[in-house]
């Protein structure tokens, strides 16, 4: 590593999202996670049908809401994981492969997101 | 390293101690370190499903319906009952956090973590009983 030449970096960029992601993934994600992986499927609440289901994410604030529900977290994600890897197992010289997999991984599936609520 | 291209005479070894990769696992604060980063596993893994119920939406009530099914494996329930809890230790983790970004000081003085973390809490109860109810009413 060149401590010297550094360009000036995106990390400020990267952590503004990674810190917005996180916010996101505290206060939402736990109760869209309780409800539909285990109260809906262990029948402890009432499944809502899918022709509601669908008109819910029909309807354009919902779309927005979904689309901030998937993207942001995925760039907290993208951020978190990239330096368990880089510091919990130490493997610096993938830097770069460990770079593109995470960032690219959340890119992938913002425009996932992105196309799917399009599409609905 | 490039800059120092000229000999040096005497050239001090680097003393690197070698660390382990399983450095974390000694100490809880180090344990709690780690399994917090890894919530982001569950981050993720919240995400896909998410994705593919999305995808399952879209390909009509058929679609939904398998896809309903497939949470229903003890695999997937599994699965989510661990993503959950992390996701409550990323969650509380996170507010608890908060204060210590972000110092408040009134008058002077400190106010107490707790109460800096708590608007979070109230925020993350009300975001949560409006989202259930919203997936929970029968119009």
């Amino acid at each position: 590593m060149q401590y010297a030449a550094q360009k000036p970096s995106n990390e400020a960029g990267f952590w503004l999202l990674f810190s917005a992601g996180g916010v996101v993934a505290a206060v939402l994600i736990p109760i869209h996670l309780f409800l539909f992986g285990l109260a809906f499927p262990l029948g402890w609440l009432t499944q809502p049908s899918y022709d509601y289901l669908l008109a819910l994410a029909r309807s354009p604030i919902t779309k927005l809401y979904l689309f901030v529900l998937c993207a942001l977290p995925l760039f907290h994600w993208a951020h978190r994981f990239r330096f368990t890897l880089f510091d919990g197992l130490q493997v610096k010289h993938l830097n770069e492969v460990i770079f593109t997999f995470c960032y690219g991984g959340a890119l992938v599936g913002t425009v996932l997101a992105a196309y799917l609520l399009w599409r609905i | 390293m490039s800059s120092q291209a000229a000999p040096v005479e005497f050239h001090p070894r680097w003393f690197r101690k070698r660390v382990s990769t399983w450095w974390w696992l000694g100490e809880w604060h180090y344990l709690k370190f780690i399994l917090r980063e890894l919530s982001s596993l569950s981050v993720a893994w919240f995400v896909i499903l998410t994705l593919f119920q999305l995808r399952a939406l879209l390909y009509g009530a058929e679609a939904y319906a398998r896809f309903a099914q497939r949470l229903q494996s003890p695999l997937m329930i599994a699965l989510n009952a661990v993503a959950f809890c992390f996701l409550l230790f990323h969650t509380i983790t996170w507010f608890n956090l908060a204060p210590r970004a972000m110092p408040v000081r009134v008058g002077g003085k400190r106010v107490p973590e707790f109460l800096v973390a708590a608007p979070n809490y109230a925020l993350w109860l009300i975001v949560s009983v409006f989202v259930g109810w919203l997936l929970l009413r029968r119009p």
